[in-house]
């Protein structure tokens, strides 16, 4: 079914500039599969080199957090929107500076 | 490739020192709303929040998605964009570490102000490299730095 994904602005230089994509997807796992098939770039961005997306990478389907649903196995409907949200962390760490 | 400097008036940048100063020895954060061109990167306007990582707030911040859906809807209000994130390195340099770079995000511009024994010292700006190896640095362009060079 056709859904829409909202790319961050960060990550829109990497997505053909566009703020948002229309895909053909039955759950999040297959809507972000289609995405990074199509913009390949996204992918170190979205997931770790382990492949789990990354931690500070955060999906709502239609506003609920998809930890809440049933993770990247959250069923879509026609015309949901699939929300790529980042959270933001950093800091001084152990000191340690590149 | 070259990126352009980052443009700040010299009071904002002393609104995040201050921040920087009053959460010391914790670490402040807030986002950076303003304009992006081709050339040229803006900041206009700042948005304080809170350090969301009560754990260990002396060397970590974090912000939730919903701060950062905040920060979106605050610059889409002043008809701004989110530029960037700002935090603090209390007691420890202006430069990124390595858990920075594992968190940050491409495109954003990452101020970060270092205070030393509750003084701001350095203040410097970094964007994440493409492949996320590292972080390139980004000139800080204010008033008072313009008049002083």
């Amino acid at each position: 079914m056709a859904v829409k994904v909202i790319i961050p602005t960060p990550l829109r230089a990497y997505a053909g500039r566009q703020a948002s994509v229309e895909l053909q997807a039955a759950t999040v796992a297959e809507a972000l599969s289609a995405l990074t098939a199509k913009f390949g770039d996204l992918k170190k961005h979205l997931y770790s080199d382990d492949g789990r997306l990354r931690s500070f990478v955060n999906v709502y389907v239609n506003d609920e957090d998809i930890r809440y649903l049933q993770k990247d196995q959250t069923r879509l409907n026609e015309g949901d929107t699939v929300s790529i949200v980042p959270s933001i962390a950093g800091g001084a760490g152990n000191g340690r500076a590149l | 490739m070259s990126i352009a400097p980052l443009k700040i008036r010299e009071a904002l940048l002393q609104k995040i020192h201050a921040h920087g100063v009053e959460t010391y020895p914790h670490e402040c954060c807030g986002a950076l709303l303003g304009s992006d061109g081709e050339f040229s990167r803006e900041v206009v306007d700042l948005l304080p929040l809170e350090n969301r990582r009560d754990d260990s707030p002396r060397n970590r911040f974090e912000l939730t998605p919903d701060d950062v859906r905040l920060a979106e809807k605050t610059a889409a209000d002043k008809q701004l964009e989110l530029i960037g994130w700002y935090h603090s390195h209390p007691d420890a340099p202006a430069r990124p570490s390595e858990f920075d770079r594992e968190h940050a995000w491409p495109w954003y511009s990452y101020i970060i102000v270092s205070v030393e024994k509750g003084e701001p010292r350095d203040t410097t700006s970094w964007r994440l490299r493409d492949d996320r190896s590292g972080y390139q640095a980004e000139a800080i362009e204010s008033e008072a730095r313009s008049a002083s060079s």
